[in-house]
């Protein structure tokens, strides 16, 4: 597997402006004979679908859902960065730029996020002249808020939803272009497979899931924008339909995936409540700005808070961090309560859970303050939990939120298979071991609607392809192979459901396996267990999950089945990567690279790389090799929060 | 945390051509905590275990912003509290021995495709007839160019907060699309970058509402008490004077 990074030469802020001058383009009267398919309709894919349809060229678009706009990035709440410096307090592409790319702990190419922080100007000025209702000064001018512990106010919001604002941005692009008859909009497909002709991304296949049909629709080019795979875990603040199918399934064809175990676990979700929980809902970051994390110093205390006076609390993080105390970044909050937990003294009914106090502040500030500020957010925490943050402080417990690892591109975002294109949270390229928060609308809009169209014409005008009409035989044979996968899902349905297990009993086996091992820490031991076990939930998901009902129909049941089957063999590489990767970076802590004080300890001179794993058979081993990354514009610092 | 025990009286319809009929099923020990979805969830596995098929219903977000769960819990679309979907009901809203009936959101512009699940395209292809400004991407001026006073870009986020589910129109003793439509020209006539189209968007959508089959607005205002986003009736005011002006002048 060859990975040509294609980052240009030149000094860094001339790199884009090179690029998009050295790249090929192609004339606009010869676009409409190109045809491109969209897989996702999210921040990236819809803003990638109209752009292009905007270009000329002939575009098909797909998605799970009944509607585009349902995409998983409608749930985003907190906001998009931009380095406009409309506050006037410092901000710059450049301080964008460092802030990312320490923020994601020197495991990102420098070329890309210094790409990201320039368009993200532009991006913000494409979504006002939408109509996009961003919160406004009385002024009338823009308004910026700082978010995630960045020094700066560069986070554009509307109000508590700013992906749903964007998203439907986006979607109204994209609905112009499908009226303009430029996109053709295939929802409710679940894309299969991929298929190649020539070794070149030829086309894909899909399940209509509301007729059980296979079909395979070809093109000049796939761009994938299909999200992350958090839910490989089972619990996660994503929805319910995201998944890593569309992308294992071009790992699986040759696309090389990049640092498969870089997953990011956020610190303030409400905690799991019971067995039957079937998704996580995250609460603001914010909430840290004046909330307290304590717990109880003895173990097993069944006092309720109110009764536990100050000398037995535990306000760990602030005697750990002094000197950022409740306002430590994600992985160190996360990885606290997760430890704080795991020596039993976590509180709640399942013990799995932390306090997160606002008596102080109510107290500083007084209630009405403390409402006007978080007042939305303790309602939504009211109305799920029946408890009132007000009265009583807040239970939260960390969660998968966001995954760094996805398909490996090039700066031109292609993964390595030719004419196949990775954008969104589906591709790896921008944050490195640890996303900022803002950041992941940010670099969804970014390659769809200002990067993605330059890569497109630059190799369509490069490459002559050769004619197809999705009758060829790799069609055929993509369309035979997804059929086959789906009886072998089926085939345990004929001797009814007795003795079997349901499609989630397997996946919530698989979720625990890998919050265990594979989750905020990981150690070699642990690892090596969780990789022997993995097999074992294998073969019980193909021996013995029952599906009811048939695959020629809309089969609920069934798409989850093939979701999680491809979560399980996924799962081997994420185990592996994090095995391979012996030093703590970003969001997880490798146990045997601490330092003293045991704080993560990154290991420059060893993994300042990235990890891209090669399929090579169902029965062999993947094989890793590695990107190394050089930093020639920053000096990797060591992170420090005492 | 307490449980109850439940009567479901499900809609199961096998597919558009199908008859559907209402299915009595037994549910014990639901937990209050639960989720109005995550109790049907329950039911599936229960119903999977018996080797009958699940009930198919639609969803994704389960944090009530990405408009595709919804149905209609004893008569009230999304259910019993007020601007909540479906995801974010909690069981703690229903009693011991209650009996619950679930139907899908009905209309003539909603086809049922199987049990709870309909086809709500028909508000797709509003928002195609026009609900956009006509730009391309690039080229556009500085984001702070246009200056817009803060209290209309409110009034303009709170018709924006929209997510498209449908109940409103499942309420509407007329199948009216008004709701869902009128939020989307509000919050296009309340900025500065929907002027240019104003009039020509309140016509198309309006036609494309007429031509997908939903019904007139008769002020019955049901569409208002069932919206998960309270969306204000207020807003088809705005777009009767939006439609009136438009169709006068460029008549
Ligand atoms: C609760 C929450 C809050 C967040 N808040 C923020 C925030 O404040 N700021 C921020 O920057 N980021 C935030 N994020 C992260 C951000 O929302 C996501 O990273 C981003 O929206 C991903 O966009 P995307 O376009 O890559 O993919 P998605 O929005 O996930 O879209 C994926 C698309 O692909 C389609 N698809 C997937 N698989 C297939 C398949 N096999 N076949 C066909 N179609 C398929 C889906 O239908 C969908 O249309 C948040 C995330 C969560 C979970
Ligand atoms: S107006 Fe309200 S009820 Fe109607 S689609 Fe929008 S959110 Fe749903
Ligand atoms: S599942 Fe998204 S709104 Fe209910």
């Amino acid at each position: 597997m060859e990975l040509n990074s294609r980052v240009p030469s030149g000094p860094l802020a001339d790199k884009w402006n090179n690029h998009k001058f050295s790249n090929k383009l192609v004339n606009p009267a010869n676009r409409r004979k190109y045809k491109v398919i969209v897989v996702g309709t999210g921040l990236a894919g819809a803003s990638a679908s109209a752009t292009l349809a905007e270009q000329g060229y002939e575009v098909q678009t797909f998605c799970i859902q009944d509607s585009p706009r349902r995409a998983h990035s409608i749930a985003a709440q907190g906001g998009i960065n931009a380095a406009k410096n409309y506050q006037n307090d410092g901000d710059s592409v450049h301080r964008l730029f460092y802030d990312t790319i320490k923020g994601g702990d020197f495991r990102a190419r420098e070329a890309n996020v210094y790409r990201l922080a320039e368009v993200s100007n532009e991006i913000i000025d494409q979504c006002v002249a939408q109509g996009v209702p961003f919160a406004r000064e009385y002024g009338g001018t823009l308004a910026n808020r700082s978010f995630g512990g960045a020094q700066v106010s560069r986070t554009f919001y509307a109000r508590g939803q700013t992906g749903q604002q964007l998203l439907l941005g986006a979607y109204s692009a994209l609905s112009r272009q499908i009226h303009a008859g430029n996109v053709k909009m295939f929802n409710r497909r679940e894309m299969m497979d991929i298929v190649l002709v020539d070794g070149k991304a030829r086309g894909i296949t899909v399940r209509d899931v509301m007729t059980g049909e296979i079909e395979s629709y070809y093109a000049d080019v796939v761009i994938l924008a299909t999200g992350g795979y958090g839910n490989a875990y089972f619990l996660s603040t994503n929805a319910m339909a995201s998944n890593v199918t569309a992308a294992w399934r071009a790992h699986k064809k040759g696309a090389g995936f990049a640092n498969p175990s870089f997953v990011q676990i956020h610190p303030t979700c409400i905690p799991v409540h019971g067995d039957y929980q079937s998704k996580l809902t995250l609460m603001s970051e914010s909430l840290r700005n004046d909330g307290r994390v304590w717990v109880p110093k003895k173990g097993d205390d069944k006092r309720r808070p109110s009764e536990i006076p100050e000398e037995d609390r535990d306000y760990y993080l602030e005697n750990k961090y002094p000197s950022f105390g409740n306002l430590v970044p994600r992985d160190v909050a996360s990885r606290n309560a997760k430890e704080q937990c795991d020596e039993g003294k976590g509180v709640g009914n399942t013990g799995l859970a932390v306090y997160l106090d606002f008596a102080d502040a109510i107290k500083r500030d007084g209630e009405d303050t403390i409402l006007k500020k978080y007042g939305n957010l303790f309602q939504m925490y009211e109305k799920i939990t029946d408890s009132n943050p007000v009265e009583e402080p807040m239970l939260i417990y960390p969660a998968v939120h966001y995954t760094m690892g996805g398909l490996w591109v090039d700066y031109d975002l292609m993964t390595t298979i030719p004419g196949l294109f990775a954008i969104g949270e589906c591709n790896f390229s921008d944050h490195g071991a640890n996303r900022l928060g803002a950041s992941a609308l940010m670099q969804g809009l970014a390659d769809g609607y200002f990067i993605i169209a330059t890569s497109v014409a630059h190799y369509l005008a490069s490459n002559s392809l050769e004619e197809v009409l999705g009758s060829e035989a790799p069609f055929k044979d993509s369309i035979q192979e997804v059929e086959g996968r789906i009886d072998k899902l089926l085939q345990n349905s004929a001797g009814g459901p007795a003795g079997k297990l349901t499609v989630d009993e397997v996946h919530k086996e698989l979720g625990r396996l890998l919050w265990d091992h594979c989750g905020m820490s990981r150690e070699e031991k642990s690892l090596e267990k969780a990789l022997e076990e993995l097999p074992g939930i294998k073969k019980k998901f193909w021996d013995s999950v029952y599906i009811p009902g048939s695959g020629k129909d809309l089969n609920q049941s069934l798409e989850r089945a093939g979701r999680v089957a491809d979560f399980v063999e996924f799962a081997e590489i994420m185990i592996r990567d994090a095995l391979a990767r012996e030093e703590s970076c970003g969001c997880h802590l490798r146990v045997e690279s601490q330092t003293e004080e045991h704080e993560a300890k990154r290991d420059d001179e060893n993994y300042t790389h990235v990890s891209v794993w090669e399929h090579i058979s169902d029965v062999e081993a993947p094989k890793m090799h590695k990107e190394e990354l050089k930093f020639e514009f920053v000096t990797p610092s060591q992170r420090s929060y005492k | 945390m307490s449980s109850i025990n439940l009567t479901l009286k499900i809609w199961r319809q096998h597919n558009s051509d199908a008859l559907g009929n209402l299915e009595t099923y037994d549910l014990d020990d639901v937990h209050t905590d639960m989720s109005f979805l995550e109790m049907l969830d329950i039911l599936n596995e229960k119903l999977t275990k018996e080797g009958k098929e699940p009930v198919a219903f639609d969803h994704d977000c389960r944090e009530g912003i990405c408009g595709m769960c919804g149905a209609v819990i004893d008569g009230i679309a999304h259910g019993p509290e007020k601007e909540v979907t479906l995801c974010q009901l909690h069981m703690r809203n229903f009693s011991n021995g209650d009996t619950i009936v679930i139907e899908p959101f009905r209309s003539r512009a909603f086809p049922v495709k199987k049990d709870l699940l309909v086809d709500r395209s028909a508000l797709d292809r509003i928002i195609q007839s026009g609900g956009y400004v006509s730009i391309n991407t690039g080229g556009t001026p500085d984001g702070n160019s246009l200056p817009i006073p803060s209290s209309n870009a409110e009034l303009a986020m709170d018709a924006a907060a929209c997510i498209g589910c449908g109940a409103c129109v499942a309420s509407c003793p007329n199948g009216a699309a008004m709701l869902f439509t009128s939020a989307k020209i509000s919050q296009l006539a309340l900025l500065p970058q929907g002027h240019a189209e104003k009039k020509q968007r309140a016509l198309s959508m309006v036609a494309q509402m007429d031509e997908e089959g939903f019904g007139n607005c008769t002020n019955a205002k049901e569409c208002e008490a069932v919206c998960p986003k309270g969306i204000s009736i207020r807003n088809i005011a705005r777009l009767n004077r939006e439609y009136l002006f438009a169709a006068l002048t460029e008549g």
